[in-house]
Formats: C-alpha cells, sequence, structure tokens
C-alpha cells in the first residue's frame, strides 16, 4: 500500500489532489499551498477539508457570532464562556452547570435511529469532556406534515434512537419539542440537549500544554464511520482497490459511552489530565489539531497505533472517521500509567498516541514517516472566513402584507368550540406523551419536571434542594416573518418557560438551524437572526454561553424556515418551591398576566384554522418579560400562586386546556370586555402567563402585581368538569382529553 | 416446498455492538482464539410454490425494502432446497 509523505509531497508540487471532491474551494486549496509552502498530502488535505468544512470552521457564521461575545451582558454566573466546548454556568453553592444543545439533522433523515441516537451521544461527550456528570437530556425536534409518509418513517425511528440511546445510558430526558410543518419534510431538525453538574473546582478546558505531556486516545476503536469524503481521497488517489464506499452513518453503542462517562470523570476526580478532547465530527483531525491549538501548538502523533475495528483504513480515513465513543486526553507522563489502569478497569480501550512537543507543528507519522506537518490553528481556528452576501429576500414584504388580521374569526359559541377542538387536537399542539413516554424522564431520581412542563427541572443537590430548570424553544413560523424578532421570540418563551417554574434565567444556549449561507436570502436570515439573539440576550441580562450552527437544511432549492432554538437554563433554590402546571385545585382564582392584543400573525390559530402564514409576529416586549418573570419567582418562592403556565403557540385556550387536563379540573371562564372572544382564546400576543391563586392568596399577589406594574386580569376560576367559556360555549374535559391525546398515537403509533 | 434464506448483516464498516459484546466474552469463558465476531440476522421464508425469476425477484425486493436496512446493513439471498419434514426417514 502506498501513501503520501510530506517529503513525497515537496517532491511532487503538480500531483492531482482531489480538493473539490473533498469540498474545497479552489481559493481554499491554494490557501493551504501558501500556509504549507508546498501542495498538502492527502492526509493533510483530509484534515484541512474536513475542518475548513461549515460545519467545523464556522465560516459563514462566524461574523454573525461574534456578537455573542461582543454584546454578551455582563454576567457574575459565567464561569467559562462562549468558545469552549461547553459554557459553565455559577449556580451556587459551589455547583456549576454545563449545557449544550447541538443539531444531527442530516444524519437523522438518512437513518433515523442511530442519527438521533449518536447525537445524544455527541453531546453528552461534550458535557463530560468539561469535567461534568451529565444528569439530563433534552431534544427540540421539527418533523414534516404530520400526515406525510416520509414522516412515519422519520418520526419514529428518531423517537426510538434517542430513547434508545438515552435510556440506556440511564439519563432522564426531561422535554424539548415535538413541532411538525412541511417545510422540514426533508430535511427533519434533529437537535439534542445535555446538561451536566459538576463542583467549581472540577471544571477542565481543552488543551495540550506541557512539552512531553502524553496524548492518549481513549474508548472505542476506530472505524470508517462517517467518512464519505476520505473515500474520495483514499479510492480516488491512492489506492483503487478500496472497497465499497464508506457510508456517511454512524452506529452509536451507549454501554461504550456509559463507560467513557464513569471512567473520565474518575480520571478527572484524581486530576489525572491537563486537558480532554470528545472526538465527534472530523474526529481525529478536530481533536489534534484543537488541542494542540490551544496549548502551545506542538504534537507528534503516531497515527498506526491507533486501535482499528477495519485493519484496512488509510490514515486519511483514520484521520476523518466520525466512530462514536472516543475520547482524547492529555496526561502528565508520571500519570499516564494510572490513567491507563482507570481506563482498562472500566474496560476501555486506551492507547498512547503521541505527546505534546516544543515546537508549534502538529506533526503526524505513519510508519514512521511524516504524513502531516502542519500549523495546529491554520487547521483548527483560523479556517477562511466569509463575509457571504446577504439580501433581505423579495417575497418577504408581500408574505407580511398578507395580514392575518383579516382571516375570518368565529362569531358565535359553536364556531369558536369547534375551532379549540381543532386547535388542541392538531398535531402541533396535541399532547405528545406517545412521543415522551419512550424516554426515560425519572431515572436517577431527582427529575423534580419533565415533559410536558413548562420547563424540566432536576433536584442538584439533596440537602439543600438546589435545581436547575430548562426549557427549549423555537418558532420557525414566526422566524420566517421576522428573523430578528423571531429569534428574540424564542429567547422569550424558553425564558418565560423557565420563570413559570419559580426558575431564575441565568444562561443561554443556542441551535441556529437555517438554509445555505450561500443564498443571499438565507445569509439574511441567519444575521437578522443572530442580531436580534444578542441584543435580546443583552437586555434580558443572559449570555449565550455555547451552541451550534447548522446550515444547508433545505431540500433542493426548498429551504426550511429559519429555525433559531434557543435553551435558557435557569436555578431554583429549592426546588420544593417550584411552580408546577395543573390546575389541581378546585375554587382557585385564574389570573392572566400581561396584556392581550389582537396578535394572529403566525399563530398557531392560523396555521389549524386557515393554513395561513403572513403578517407579523407578535410584538417582542423584553421588559415586560423580564417584569414577568420576576412576578412569576416572586409568586412561587412566597407561595402566591399554585400553578402557571406561560402562553405560546394557541393562545391562552391551549395553556388553560392543557393546565385542566394535567389538573383533572375544568374552568370558567370569563371574556374581559375590552376583547373579542376569539382574540382572547386564541392571539398569541407575548410577556403573558395564566396563574391559578388561592383565594387567601388574592390580595397579596394582586397588590404586588399592582405594585410592580404587571396588568392581572381576573378571568375565571378552577371548577367543574369542563373548559366553559361563560355565555359561548362549554367542552367536557373527557372530550378534550380524547381530542388532545387521540392525534399522536393515531399518526404513529 | 423450497425455502429461501436471507442472510442480512451490518455492512463490514459500521460498528456492531451486539458482535463486539460477544467477542469480548469469549477470553472470559475460556474461548480463546477469536479475532472478531459479527453478529447478524438470517430469516428463512419458506415459499408456496416453485421458487422461479418472479418469487426471487419479490423476495429480494423484500429484502431490500423490508427486512435488510441497506443504508447500514447487506444482505444476500439464496436458495435452500429442504427435505420433508415428517417423512420417515
Amino acid at each position: 500500500m502506498t501513501f503520501d509523505t510530506v517529503a513525497y509531497a515537496s517532491g511532487s508540487p503538480d500531483a492531482e489532489q482531489p480538493w473539490a471532491e473533498l469540498g474545497l474551494k479552489h481559493n481554499e486549496y491554494e490557501q493551504i499551498r501558501e500556509i504549507l509552502g508546498r501542495r498538502p498530502t492527502g492526509a493533510e488535505l483530509a484534515m484541512y477539508s474536513v475542518m475548513w468544512s461549515e460545519h467545523c470552521s464556522y465560516k459563514s457564521s462566524k461574523v454573525h457570532l461574534k456578537q455573542f461575545g461582543d454584546k454578551a451582558p455582563p454576567s457574575d454566573a459565567l464561569l467559562v464562556g462562549i468558545g469552549e466546548q461547553a459554557g459553565v454556568v455559577d449556580v451556587g453553592q459551589g455547583y456549576a452547570v454545563t449545557f449544550k444543545v447541538e443539531s444531527h439533522n442530516h444524519p437523522s433523515y438518512v437513518e433515523p435511529y442511530q442519527g438521533a441516537a449518536t447525537g445524544i451521544g455527541g453531546i453528552v461527550r461534550d458535557i463530560i469532556a468539561m469535567g461534568a456528570r451529565p444528569v439530563a437530556v433534552m431534544d427540540p425536534l421539527r418533523f414534516g406534515a404530520a400526515d406525510h409518509p416520509d414522516t412515519k418513517r422519520v418520526l419514529p425511528g428518531v423517537v426510538a434512537g434517542i430513547g434508545g440511546y438515552g435510556n440506556c445510558l440511564g439519563l432522564p430526558n426531561i422535554g424539548g419539542e415535538v413541532v411538525f410543518d412541511p417545510c422540514y419534510q426533508g430535511n427533519p431538525l434533529v437537535n439534542a440537549l445535555c446538561v451536566g453538574v459538576m463542583r467549581h473546582e472540577d471544571i477542565h478546558l481543552a488543551k495540550a500544554a506541557g512539552v512531553g505531556n502524553k496524548v492518549i486516545l481513549y474508548g472505542a476503536r476506530t472505524g470508517g464511520d462517517g467518512i464519505g469524503g476520505a473515500s474520495i481521497l483514499a479510492s480516488e488517489t491512492f489506492d483503487d482497490a478500496k472497497p465499497s464506499k464508506r457510508p456517511s452513518v454512524q452506529v452509536g453503542d451507549p454501554f461504550q459511552e456509559k463507560l467513557l462517562i464513569e471512567c473520565t470523570l474518575e480520571a478527572f476526580h484524581e486530576d489525572l489530565v491537563v486537558g480532554i478532547q470528545d472526538l465527534g465530527a472530523a474526529g481525529l483531525s478536530c481533536a489534534t489539531s484543537e488541542l494542540a491549538s490551544n496549548g502551545t501548538g506542538g504534537m507528534r502523533v503516531e497515527l498506526d497505533v491507533v486501535p482499528l475495528r477495519d485493519a484496512t483504513l488509510s490514515p486519511e480515513e483514520i484521520l476523518m472517521s466520525e466512530s462514536q465513543e472516543r475520547m482524547c486526553a492529555v496526561v502528565e507522563p508520571a500519570k499516564v500509567d494510572r490513567f491507563l489502569a482507570i481506563c482498562e478497569k472500566w474496560d476501555v480501550t486506551a492507547t498512547v498516541i503521541g505527546e505534546v512537543t516544543d515546537g508549534d507543528r502538529l506533526e503526524i507519522y505513519w510508519h514512521g514517516e511524516q504524513i502531516v506537518d502542519v500549523p495546529p490553528r491554520t487547521v483548527a481556528h483560523d479556517g477562511p472566513v466569509y463575509e457571504r452576501p446577504m439580501a433581505r429576500p423579495g417575497w418577504l414584504d408581500a408574505l407580511r402584507a398578507d395580514d392575518a388580521a383579516k382571516l375570518p374569526r368565529p362569531a358565535d359559541g359553536d364556531g369558536l368550540r369547534a375551532q379549540v377542538l381543532r386547535l388542541v387536537g392538531s398535531p402541533n399542539q396535541a399532547d405528545k406523551s406517545w412521543i415522551t413516554s419512550q424516554y426515560d424522564r425519572f431515572v436517577l431520581g431527582n427529575t423534580v419536571l419533565a415533559q410536558p412542563e413548562d420547563s424540566g427541572m432536576i433536584r442538584i443537590d439533596e440537602e439543600t434542594g438546589l435545581g436547575v430548570a430548562l426549557a427549549t424553544d423555537g418558532n420557525g413560523r414566526y422566524a420566517k416573518l421576522d428573523p430578528y424578532a423571531g429569534a428574540q421570540l424564542a429567547l422569550a418563551e424558553s425564558y418565560r418557560n423557565v420563570a413559570a417554574t419559580g426558575a431564575r434565567p441565568l444562561a443561554v444556549t443556542d441551535c441556529l438551524n437555517f438554509p445555505s449561507p450561500e443564498d443571499p436570502a438565507g445569509m439574511w436570515q441567519f444575521a437578522e437572526a443572530c442580531r436580534g439573539l444578542a441584543d435580546a440576550c443583552r437586555t434580558l441580562g443572559t449570555p449565550v454561553t455555547g451552541g451550534n450552527v447548522s446550515l444547508y437544511n433545505q431540500t433542493g432549492d426548498q429551504p426550511i424556515h429559519p429555525t433559531p432554538v434557543v435553551g435558557v437554563l435557569g436555578v431554583i433554590d429549592d426546588v420544593a418551591r417550584r411552580t408546577p402546571m395543573a390546575f389541581a385545585q378546585e375554587g382557585q382564582l385564574l389570573y392572566l398576566l400581561g396584556e392581550t392584543k389582537e396578535e394572529l400573525g403566525g399563530s398557531a390559530w392560523s396555521q389549524v384554522v386557515h393554513e395561513h402564514l403572513g403578517g407579523l409576529p407578535p410584538a417582542v416586549d423584553l421588559e415586560r418579560e423580564r417584569l414577568l418573570a420576576e412576578i412569576l419567582i416572586s409568586a412561587s418562592r412566597d407561595g402566591m400562586i399554585d400553578a402557571a403556565h406561560d402562553l405560546s403557540d394557541g393562545g391562552l385556550v391551549q395553556a388553560v386546556v392543557e393546565s385542566c387536563l394535567k389538573g383533572g379540573h375544568g374552568a370558567r371562564l370569563v371574556v374581559p370586555e375590552t376583547l373579542e372572544p376569539a382574540v382572547f382564546l386564541f392571539s398569541e400576543s407575548q410577556g403573558r402567563a395564566v396563574v391559578a391563586v388561592p383565594r387567601s392568596e388574592e390580595m397579596r399577589f394582586t397588590d404586588m402585581c399592582g405594585a410592580r406594574g404587571l396588568p392581572a386580569t381576573r378571568i375565571g376560576v378552577v371548577d367543574g368538569d369542563a373548559v366553559e367559556l361563560q355565555g359561548h360555549f362549554g367542552i367536557p374535559l373527557a372530550e378534550l382529553r380524547e381530542t388532545y391525546e387521540r392525534t399522536i398515537p393515531e399518526l404513529f403509533a | 416446498m423450497a425455502r429461501v434464506v436471507v442472510d442480512v448483516m451490518l455492512k463490514p464498516e459500521i460498528l456492531d455492538p451486539q458482535g463486539q459484546a460477544v467477542q469480548r466474552a469469549l477470553p472470559r469463558l475460556g474461548f480463546a482464539g477469536i479475532a472478531d465476531v459479527r453478529q447478524g440476522k438470517r430469516f428463512e421464508l419458506e415459499v408456496e410454490g416453485p421458487v422461479d425469476d418472479a418469487a426471487l425477484d419479490q423476495i429480494n425486493t423484500m429484502a431490500e425494502t423490508f427486512l435488510a436496512n441497506t443504508v447500514i446493513e447487506d444482505f444476500t439471498v439464496r436458495v435452500e432446497e429442504v427435505a420433508h419434514r415428517g417423512e420417515a426417514k
């Protein structure tokens, strides 16, 4: 077998190289030649091509993502900010929490089960690489039309994959979203969030400092997973007798991952590691170049000692392989034996593959021959950066002029009643427990709240009751109408969801799912969303700690709705003080907090009843969101409310129905005099929540709202076994439950 | 009656956690000398009527669309003559 060495490359400047097939542009290939002063070897070309891909280099998004750092609000809570594998937030009592959301969209469309499963695996490794113990996962999911045949292939596979991997790891899945829209038909969005907990002193950053320190690869053996690109390199350039084209699908092994968690945390606990990095996209190319680049720069790796699952792999393929459940650690020589002993105890394969050197080059050898000699920063951090052309889409004005206010609204009770039932039974609004009950939600015994609550909540200290709450939200329909506002609305909803459970919002992670950056309209949407989110994070005082960008989400020339998904982390001093969503006590008073305006653009009502998307999304008022959150948190802490539910898609009636069904009690509602019934029920005005107040607390609660200037309107009472809008209609709970719970099992079970 | 056997195996480059688990167990149980284990599925289809090209075509389609997940698995189809069961030797 022949392979390309640095020496050979220096002497053969004109050799043809498959840079285009590997996804590099001509100017990028020229840039690599300029950096190296010669043509790259096959192995170097492999590394640059994967590391300079959009996915790894953020080359189109970087100029916009900068704002999240530049505009970050001052925050005492942030221990590790954006740029590390995951941000770390101080939650008090010596505890720190790390959390991050990532996308696994494309793999999940090709092979739903394994794509979604390995998405969980990847985000969990990001968390353990920070030295934290994973305590929960969440999954924001978006699929094509619920009744489309391909959705029946994708959704059950994705859900089973998330359940299969997460349940085997023993991690509770405490929330997320499931949204259907035809725009995601050929391009579902499968995002995964993981949250981990550690003590302050246990925070670890990925870097390779200290000459002579050993580089240890541990975990699964390396196979030909996920290296579609490398096969081009291997088969067309070096060895035509290669076996079949390598698949781009990776298969995960959660039991191996569980061992990695325990093994890694034990090594951290004994203070054995200088730096650590998980192997995700771009595998060893990424881990070695990033570790070296974050350290002093020098590293020497013997690639032929990497344990292989398939002995026929070429060095290029080994560098690009995305085999799952692997990690890379930098360990001082004196601690190597102990590190390897821990790996052996957990039955984890571990191999010293190299060491930190005093130079500033990453050098990789294959059976004694040098095949890579590069400055690691040029691979890992100083890749190409593009200021891509942007243009406000030409269709936007027409779309926004197509106002939802002109859609006919029912005038009588029967009409309203029928539309409420349609809304509640629509796939997006219907009960998702057929999906979430396939996930283990309560394993580990610390889950305080899980779906369908406004946010998931996990207790992190059994003695004091300290806990964290997490919510993820995103509304592609809003963002399509206005990407700047859409991103802010995603943050506002997530923030509100956390506050509704009584937790104080602290920090943000985001997964920005967008179409092609090479289309000026898509790039404009992305830029607007980044600007909107960064501005809103500054106003709300919740910094972005990290996240992920997923571009090229489209099928042919059909782009998805721009879909920024925002996760908010909050802290609650004592989880016993949480506020649930269920209306559980007859006779309690229902108050609507905030103001209701006629805002139906992009609403669930306009989608379900009229199949309409147009007009403007609801107005953003971040000061109001902050005030609402303060009231919800105070009321929770002081025991003034027994239930709270945030108002978002579907409006007031959706929230009331959910809280009634969860608590098993009905509600009698009265339409405020100033509002039209349909607007009262279906408007999606922001900065609102519905709360259940015990009669004994009514005065204290309304006084607090009055003193702080938050509108609070008494709209009814928890009562009976129907949801009744006085003078208009009533729907028995049994009928609502049947409608709400039937839809998803009928489609997918 | 003819039997058609469809063997489904994960593609060679796809990780096989089950096969690996078996392989790791072997030395613990005292079985030495096995370098690798891959685990697959075997379907035995008892065909009514003759196994002609049309029947095999249909079985191939069945294997490709239902029995195997061809994104990650390969399959082979072969005809196996079976002794008539229940007959005296």
